[in-house]
């Protein structure tokens, strides 16, 4: 990579399925995201976002084509450097994801285990800052189970956030929140990208955060069809 | 215990959170892993009564080597041996004492009930071919008719066993003629009859009056202190070299007996099944247990895999599980486990009873199949996208 674009995508192509099923999902995509910007991806359902966006975050093969993740080619690479390059990323998913069995605060603490075992006492204290910041300090022994689809999905992003990931990439992450914790989760991802250069990749619809997006990319059919720079 | 485990693991225990989440998931797991180990202790359990069973009258007697007929697989089958062999035998200078030994069954009809005693006929003042516990009790067997009974012989009331002393003995007729027993030792019934009896050669050939003293059914040989028994009868064999006879050191006797029992015997067989589908069966239940745990939890587990977490992580999750089912079934399975070897011990008189040999391969067999299964089951996980698993 060049330090400026710690993800770049150069003529990928992707595929669902095999033999006479087998259909294309994306079709030449070509994409730099700038370090500490903030990149939304738009388009109808099933054009491809949520694809393009777990191929750029290591959670699909990449079957043809190249991106580079913060210096390394993805394509063919090894399982150990797809888990490194994991552990620099933070996702926030579609749908929550959060284990059942463990606590809102546990949950966050799995996000900074990953980097190795810290103290329980300091991995604790991180976790409830960071759910404090998401507006939780007093959900912290909570079970998902007892938690709102939209505190779920805040401890989703706190977990996301919690180990200073250099790409947050996030599916939808607020369709599940009211307005104003919305508007705090992206300005918590704005301030992080400001403060830390965290790059961020979002799937939305929410017009509130396109407003601050750095660039839209939209999608269609497989096809990036338009990409505006909104700094320009 | 969440504390603990976390101190312990340096991990937050992932294992124990997701197998504690429901009560009652958790429960029917263990109760399956309790399950497949009682599965395993009672067929252990049979299986080694039979050995300790087949193995139980060899230690009636102290002897280092055996001269039985060439078609005697245990003590009691088989044909004779000629005395002439023993005293051919005592020439070998490392041969220091021998003796016969008689082998025959007994019916003591005890109103409607028969007790079939395996029947032992020996010189008793050669008591150095006895077990100490016995030789204490031989010298009363030098009565004309006198006996002493295994106490722990099958439908023989325990304390009818205990009131046979030399001063309230107990006299029973067999075939017209009378057996008065003076005391009693230490046997259990077999798979073969319900006990065993020891009498002198003399009373035991008048109670078989076919049978004659100059051919025992085995003969009993003692070698000179700090000799190898193996090579002596060996030595004896070349010496001897008559193909209707089996000359073995007395261990390999007993060892060669059991395995006749273990592999050519139906029940021997049998019993070895059972263990074998035992096994099997436990496997397959501790298998559900843990694949079902692993594919309840794949979609969380893709998110750990694609928050960076490499598989030895959900290794370690998969083995943590498989300590806590392992221990936490196992100690209801020894429970219920040896509850049931002891009702069938005390129902049948068979010598079944839980072992820490038994207790400790189960233990360990559990805890490695349950790994091995959550293991197998996460192959899945390392094949996989993680976005193919949400």
């Amino acid at each position: 990579m060049d330090s400026k674009h710690p993800i770049a995508a150069r003529n990928l192509n992707h595929w669902f399925g095999t033999g006479e099923a087998r259909k294309q999902a994306l079709f030449d995509i070509n994409l730099e995201v700038e370090l500490g910007s903030l990149t939304v991806l738009v388009g109808p359902s099933g054009s491809g976002k949520t694809t393009l966006l777990t191929l750029l975050g290591c959670l699909r093969e990449v079957q043809d084509g190249s991106v580079d993740l913060l210096g390394h080619e993805l394509h063919g690479a090894s399982g150990a450097l797809l888990t490194a390059l994991r552990r620099r990323l933070g996702f926030v998913f579609q749908a929550h994801n959060l284990h059942n069995s463990l606590t809102a605060r546990q949950n966050v603490v799995m996000g900074l285990q990953v980097h190795g075992n810290l103290p329980a006492e300091q991995a604790d204290a991180a976790a409830s800052h960071l759910l404090g910041l998401v507006g939780l300090g007093d959900r912290l022994d909570y079970l998902p189970a007892n938690l709102s689809g939209g505190q779920k999905q805040r401890v989703a992003v706190a977990r996301a956030l919690v180990g200073n990931p250099d790409i947050i990439f996030a599916d939808e992450p607020t369709a599940a929140l009211d307005r104003v914790t919305s508007a705090n989760v992206v300005a918590l991802i704005k301030r992080l990208g400001r403060e830390r250069g965290t790059t961020t990749v979002m799937v939305t619809h929410d017009n509130r955060i396109l407003d601050q997006a750095d660039r839209i990319v939209t999608l269609e059919e497989g096809r990036i069809v338009k990409s505006i720079d909104a700094n320009a | 215990m969440t504390g603990l485990l976390h101190a312990l693991l340096g991990r937050l225990p992932i294992g124990w959170l997701q197998l504690t989440h429901s009560r009652a998931r958790f429960a029917a797991a263990l109760a399956g892993v309790a399950f497949a180990n009682v599965l395993v202790f009672v067929q252990l359990g049979i299986m080694n009564s039979m050995a300790t069973a087949t193995l139980k009258p060899y230690e009636f007697f102290s002897a280092d080597i055996m001269i039985s007929a060439s078609d005697a697989n245990s003590m009691t089958d088989g044909g004779n041996v000629a005395r002439q062999w023993m005293l051919q035998a005592l020439a070998d200078p490392d041969v220091e004492a021998g003796t016969g030994l008689f082998v025959g069954n007994v019916s003591w009809q005890r109103g409607a009930q028969s007790l079939g005693l395996t029947t032992y006929g020996i010189d008793p003042t050669e008591s150095r071919f006895l077990s100490p516990d016995i030789a204490a009790k031989s010298s009363i067997l030098q009565l004309q008719g006198a006996g002493l009974l295994d106490r722990f012989s099958r439908g023989l009331p325990r304390d009818e066993a205990a009131s046979i002393r030399p001063q309230t003995p107990l006299s029973f007729e067999v075939s017209g003629k009378t057996l008065t027993l003076y005391d009693t030792f230490a046997g259990g019934g077999g798979f073969g009859g319900d006990g065993y009896m020891i009498l002198s050669d003399q009373t035991y050939l008048t109670m078989f009056p076919k049978r004659s003293s100059s051919a025992p059914d085995h003969v009993l040989l003692q070698t000179r202190p700090h000799v190898d028994a193996a090579k002596v009868a060996e030595r004896l064999r070349e010496l001897v070299s008559d193909k209707t006879l089996r000359i073995r050191s007395y261990a390999d006797a007993a060892q060669e007996d059991l395995s006749y029992q273990q592999t050519k015997r139906p029940t021997g067989i049998i019993f070895g099944f059972g263990v074998i589908i035992g096994i099997l069966v436990g496997i397959v239940i501790v298998y559900q247990v843990l694949s079902t745990d692993v594919s309840d939890h794949m979609r969380e587990y893709a998110t750990f895999k694609a928050m960076g977490y490499g598989h030895s992580f959900f290794l370690g999750i998969v083995l943590e599980e498989a300590l806590i089912l392992g221990i936490l079934g196992f100690i209801p399975g020894l429970a219920v486990g040896t509850g049931i070897l002891t009702g069938m011990a005390a129902a049948t008189t068979l010598p079944l009873e839980m072992t820490v040999g038994m207790a400790i391969a189960v233990f360990v067999g559990t805890v490695v199949a349950c790994a091995l299964s959550g293991a197998i089951a996460t192959r899945r996980l390392a094949a996989a996208d993680p976005a193919d698993l949400f």
